[in-house]
């Protein structure tokens, strides 16, 4: 594969700003997503991604800085950036009084594509969506998985430059969130420009070449998923539970193990190169906690070394 | 190109770049979101048929007729303009089909598309601007209103109320209104944030109130002078007065009908530019 850094700009922000009155949604934020990129903006419920995400996809305004977009600025140019985006929102926006397929069909329709394309196209991407049944059904009688996919593929419907994802897979069942996983990252492999938002540090890792940690509407750090744990966190993880009313106390007494410790109301978290060591020296101190668990550094770690707090709560 | 999706799957794929002319939508972006809404209205087309001479028969077979020969005995027959009271009525009935169809597709559309079901939003991510998809949902309004319209007077044509002559006129009036008060009420119905009945309230207190006041079963000056007002500002009464004018010759000063002509005209004017700078804003946040 080409290397990304040279490939053309897509997407360029430079100090992107967003105020409702006198509350910055977005704070001056910095970031380019090149061609071929699955780009990632992670950060908990409130950090300023939808906001994000919407004044990429010229619609919301921008406050200040400068934005542009395939080589163009939203401000002046929205119609004809938007002709070649695909756009997935946070909330399934379907057309609950039309089938399956006339809802590509009038998507397809407000591109200015013709009728006689749209009925391939349609037939391509209800195959993509798995929904080759479902066409004449109407969208309300879809479940949430399902909605989510022709909204996928309806995002598709124009073959978009870039396609922009907000949550894709926020409250479906773990089922339903792989077989999505499984569409993306096929049109990942088809060198298709994703731009996605998640809370779930695992959606990141698994779909993201590279991503932004956000979180009150400033970038907290950019990387891909692996530099990023290893910049801001260690290569292991030992988490310890001594019972919530003694993790404070305890954590005074093993301080110095490892590199670094997070104290969490159930648990001590020991960041160290190797868990299993760090657990021998709390066991020496005759130390003995109710459970523990070694696994490796997470973007969840990440987000907590950067931001004091966890990502899902 | 042909991209290899998976071992059943192909997709092909030029790119947006290559398919996607923007300045076609840039053009014709109105009229492809009026498409939508009359491939909606299409799911209901048996009831707004059933609805559009069902209605207006049963409304003349009750009111026309009965209140019609009540009247015709009681004051002598053809006393209200020298026609009978049917076709004294018909051009009010018309007015209210007009209106009535219009703002039926501009309200629970506009409402639908902001909150319930956010498809504007949807619309919005595609070339297509707030001001097209304001302007579109208004094309199939139109199309709505002109067509019930003439529903309306095939029915007052079979009960004698009107002449063939008069149809062309008539639907112009009535349409004309149902353009005039349906552009206010699409800009109304956008800024609405939350549907907590408002409509019932504007159906209780502008529409009700306009039909009734409006000189609708008897000439407006026979209203005591201090209600007459409500006439005035009211599209129904512009359309009614100006209808019984050019359909059946009711006497008319030359200055009252470019009045009424321009009390449409106004109200279209301020309810479109109302209805961009809302839609515009409120996709824009
Ligand atoms: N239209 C709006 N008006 C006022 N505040 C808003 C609006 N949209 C978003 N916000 C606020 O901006 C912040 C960021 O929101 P959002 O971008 O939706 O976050 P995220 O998508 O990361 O959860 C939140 O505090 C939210 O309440
Ligand atoms: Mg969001």
């Amino acid at each position: 594969m080409a290397k990304k850094t040279d490939a053309e700009a897509m997407i360029v922000a430079t100090n992107l700003t967003k105020t409702y009155g006198e509350f910055k949604a977005v704070d001056g934020i910095n970031f380019t997503v090149r061609k071929g990129e699955s780009f990632g903006l992670l950060g908990p419920n409130g950090a300023g991604k939808s906001t994000t995400m919407k004044m990429i996809a010229a619609t919301s305004q921008r406050t200040g800085g400068e934005l542009l977009i395939l080589g163009k600025d939203p401000n002046t140019s929205g119609p004809e950036i938007r002709a070649h985006l695909g756009v997935v929102p946070q909330q399934d926006n379907l057309d609950r009084e039309l089938k399956v397929w006339e809802n590509l069909m009038i998507y397809g329709r407000y591109f200015g594509l013709s009728r006689k394309f749209l009925k391939g196209k349609i037939e391509e991407l209800l195959e993509f969506a798995q929904l080759v049944d479902k066409r004449n059904n109407k969208t309300e009688e879809l479940s949430g998985g399902m909605k989510r996919r022709l909204t996928i593929a309806r995002g598709l419907v124009n073959e978009p430059e870039i396609l922009m994802l907000d949550e894709p897979t926020t409250g479906l069942d773990p089922q339903a969130r792989h077989i999505l996983w499984d569409r993306l990252f096929r049109l990942k492999e088809l060198g298709v420009t994703l731009v996605i938002t998640t809370h779930y540090m695992d959606e990141a890792e698994q779909l993201c070449d590279r991503l932004m940690v956000m979180d009150k509407g400033k970038i907290m750090a950019e990387g891909s998923p692996s530099e990023l744990i290893k910049k801001y966190s260690s290569k292991e993880v030992l988490e310890v539970r001594f019972g919530s009313d003694n993790n404070a106390s305890v954590a005074e007494q093993i301080a110095g193990i490892g590199e670094r410790l997070e104290i969490l109301p159930d648990r001590i978290l020991v960041y160290a190169e190797n868990g299993e060591k760090a657990l021998e020296a709390i066991v020496k101190k005759g130390l003995h906690p109710v459970t523990s668990l070694v696994r490796r550094s997470s973007l969840e770690d990440v987000f907590l070394r950067l931001t004091g707090r966890t990502l899902v709560d | 190109m042909s991209l290899d999706l998976s071992s059943e799957n192909r997709m092909t794929w030029v790119g947006a770049k290559t398919l996607v002319d923007p300045q076609v939508s840039i053009k014709r972006g109105a009229l492809f979101v009026a498409e939508n809404r009359i491939r909606n209205m299409l799911k209901w087309w048996t009831s707004i048929i059933a609805f559009g001479l069902g209605n207006p028969t049963l409304y003349l077979l009750s009111i026309g007729i009965g209140i019609g020969s009540l009247v015709d005995n009681s004051l002598g027959p053809n006393a209200i303009d020298h026609v009978s009271y049917l076709t004294f009525l018909a051009p009010a009935l018309l007015a209210t089909a007009g209106i009535q169809g219009a703002m039926d597709e501009v309200t629970w559309p506009t409402l639908e598309g902001f909150v319930w079901d956010r498809t504007f939003f949807s619309m919005n991510a595609t070339a297509i601007t707030g001001k097209q998809i304001a302007n579109g949902v208004m094309i199939a309004a139109m199309v709505r209103c002109v067509l019930q319209v003439f529903m309306y007077e095939l029915c007052l044509l079979a009960f004698g109320a009107i002449s063939w002559q008069s149809i062309p006129i008539l639907l112009l009036v009535a349409s004309s209104a149902g353009l005039g008060f349906s552009s206010i009420m699409l800009a109304f119905s956008a800024s609405i944030k939350d549907d907590d009945g408002v409509f019932a309230l504007v159906g209780r207190f502008i529409i009700t109130p306009m039909f009734m006041f409006s000189g609708t079963f008897y000439p407006i000056t026979s209203m005591p002078i201090y209600l007459q007002w409500i006439g005035w500002i009211s599209p129904q009464w512009h359309a009614t007065n100006l209808g019984r004018a050019l359909s059946y010759g009711m006497p008319i000063e030359s200055w009252l009908v470019i009045l009424h002509w321009a009390v449409f005209l106004i109200m279209t004017i301020i309810g479109f530019s109302w209805a961009h700078r809302v839609f515009t804003k409120r996709l824009e946040a």
